[in-house]
């Protein structure tokens, strides 16, 4: 079946990426399609695997401060910022819904 | 001449005799670099810095303290590990001008044992490509389409026109990196592998790729793709060198919590003589549709090498290996989607003007930044992780992932020590040839044979094996046991010294550069 306008709307707000053309529909469609091959496989009683090091101990350090301080440094790669802050424009602000945008999907 | 040689054997004692110096050694490649530039393999050069690193090794060698033996040696890096103080750009918009403020701990390694930085190699974009085409910097070219063996065997056009339409690409994704060590104009480099990034260019260049044991080397600094799978990956022009690189990166980091705990000795590989107590396993499953008769045909004679020398060869079955590609394609989308949920341009990277709102200025950030191919799969990796797909299609995947790991495990339980495979399905295709096909069916097609290694995590290597038809190297792969490094890079160093891989014989390049003729000296180092 074919993604619904409702799907491919709600995607875009979550992945803040766009399909920006019916190409980029066409290549999630194909996306499916392809993983749709896993379901041919009988996976009954079988375990999800999250890593291959799953049978061993995950490392944990001790809990004290071993490096930091570099403000100054990580400030240094961002375009926007006052003081030690990175600016950001106002959030909470949802982009507009499918049918006050300009994009692409508005079109379907 | 000796340079031509191994690290340890002869580049080190050529260093520590005085023979040849770092400074020497550096200002070659970095000429080598200039003269090859039409390969593209190099996205950044460190001229400076890289000179500087060698006259400080030459004191070292000077006083007679050798760090080591990569002490000197000038080695690439792919461009998505993070170099302190040099451009790492993923060859995408997102990261152009972005400067690292720390070493990746491989780097950091490598620079501890004195080695020298000369660039950072090109690669698709945030490695997500099997052709090293789709990066924002141009596509890289396979060195062996200026071989002497590729031009004797191609169909004559008309000169200047047969090179332009007739160059092969390097495969990918780390193909800058597969240039570079086959070009000669450096003596290691290191890549990353998520679904064959680094066997895969290795194959189509002719040099050796491996891809190491999941958890034995850091991964911090590495930009991540799929953190389940990705590991760093090193390219050499021999087997010992691989091992002497291994040796150098290997091991526990506190920075990198999926590296494992235990003690890692680097090794020396022994010269082995006495196969007889091998088992070598051929995965029938591995003669997919698609391999070339060439490849299958050279894969046989590998066996037969094995079998003569007095090898145990047995045919086994690892069943789900046509389910690794899916497998893979959820996995990584989804993985993706999450890794590249990071670049919204506020703290590095490209920002967007856009100021209506921080959604609005994400969304753009990530439309200008991004190309198809990674817009591509964070969508559709978004698309498997809702809340309506989760199970079907990521657990599911998952859960297929068990048992492509489960499948190794058996034919490594029934005695074999090492799988013997192809590692690509053909040599390399002419670049107009590979850009017909988009570039999710050209990785699907292309990471078949290379993949369920990292999905299982499993270490691998190519080793370069013989010429094609079109005087192209085809390479095949050994696929190791969890962390037996030692084992699968001595049985690789058997079969590199069984086939003895012909050197490339890299020809003068004229160039037509806005009318201006360019002669390209030739490449070998006497």
């Amino acid at each position: 079946q074919k993604v619904s306008v409702e799907v491919l709307d709600h995607l875009e707000h979550l992945a803040l990426v766009d399909f920006r053309d019916s190409e980029g529909v066409e290549r999630l469609q194909k996306a499916i399609e392809f993983a749709d091959q896993l379901h041919e496989v009988n996976t009954d009683g079988v375990e999800p695997m999250d890593s291959v090091l799953e049978d061993r101990c995950l490392y944990l350090r001790e809990d004290d401060v071993t490096e930091g301080n570099c403000t100054k440094e990580l400030l240094e790669n961002a375009r926007e910022k006052v003081e030690e802050y990175f600016v950001a424009p106002p959030g909470n602000i949802p982009l507009p819904k499918m049918d006050e945008q300009e994009t692409f999907l508005k079109g379907s | 001449a000796a340079l031509k040689g191994g690290l340890r054997s002869q580049v080190s004692a050529a260093l520590k005799e005085g023979r040849v110096t770092p400074t020497e050694l550096c200002q070659r490649c970095l000429a080598l670099i200039k003269s090859t530039k039409f390969l593209n393999a190099y996205i950044t050069v460190a001229e400076e810095t890289s000179l500087k690193q060698a006259e400080e090794s030459e004191e070292r060698y000077k006083r007679g303290q050798p760090l080591g033996i990569l002490d000197g040696i000038p080695i690439a890096v792919k461009d998505n590990f993070n170099t302190a103080g040099i451009e790492t750009t993923c060859a995408s918009n997102m990261l152009k001008g972005y400067i690292s403020p720390y070493n990746a701990t491989v780097v950091q390694k490598l620079l501890d044992q004195g080695a020298v930085l000369l660039g950072k190699t090109n690669l698709d974009e945030f490695a997500m490509g099997s052709g090293s085409t789709d990066g924002v910097f141009g596509p890289v070219r396979n060195p062996w389409s200026y071989s002497r063996q590729y031009k004797e065997k191609s169909i004559p056009k008309s000169h200047s026109e047969g090179e332009e339409l007739n160059w092969v690409i390097t495969g990918g994704s780390s193909g800058g990196s597969a240039a570079a060590v086959s070009s000669f104009t450096c003596f290691a480099a290191l890549g990353s592998d998520t679904g064959g990034s680094t066997r895969n260019p290795a194959a189509h260049c002719g040099v050796v790729g491996l891809k190491p044991t999941y958890g034995l080397i850091s991964r911090h600094g590495l930009i991540p793709l799929v953190n389940s799978m990705d590991v760093p990956g090193i390219l050499t022009r021999c087997v010992d060198d691989a091992a002497v690189l291994l040796g150098s990166l290997a091991g526990h980091d506190p920075k990198d919590s999926t590296t494992i705990q235990d003690d890692f000795k680097p090794f020396e590989l022994p010269n082995l003589t006495d196969v007889s107590k091998l088992s070598i396993g051929i995965p029938k499953e591995y003669h997919a549709p698609g391999l070339s008769s060439e490849i299958l045909a050279l894969w046989s004679k590998a066996a037969d090498l094995f079998k003569n020398a007095g090898a145990k060869v047995v045919e086994v079955s690892l069943p789900h290996t046509r389910y690794s590609i899916v497998c893979y394609h959820v996995l990584c989308t989804a993985e993706v989607a999450s890794n590249m949920a990071r670049f919204d341009g506020l703290e590095y990277g490209h920002r967007s003007d856009r100021t209506e709102s921080t959604e609005s200025m994400y969304a753009a950030t990530r439309r200008e930044g991004f190309n198809d191919v990674v817009r591509g799969r964070i969508l559709s990796g978004n698309y498997f992780l809702l809340k309506q797909n989760y199970e079907k299609y990521f657990v599911k995947a998952q859960k297929v992932r068990r048992l492509i790991a489960n499948d190794f495990v058996e034919v490594f339980r029934s005695g074999v020590d090492v799988l013997l495979t192809p590692t690509t399905l053909s040599d390399a295709a002419p670049y107009t040839e590979f850009i017909q096909e988009d570039n999710r069916t050209r990785s699907a097609q292309d990471d078949i044979l290379t993949q369920a290694a990292n999905m299982a995590g499993l270490p691998a290597i190519n080793v370069p094996t013989a010429l094609s038809e079109r005087g192209l190297p085809v390479g095949l792969q050994f696929i190791g046991r969890s962390f037996q490094e030692k084992q699968l890079l001595t049985v690789a160093k058997w079969f590199e010294k069984q086939v003895q891989f012909p050197m490339i014989q890299l020809e003068e390049v004229k160039r037509h550069d806005s009318g201006v003729f360019q002669h390209q000296k030739s490449a070998s180092f006497s």
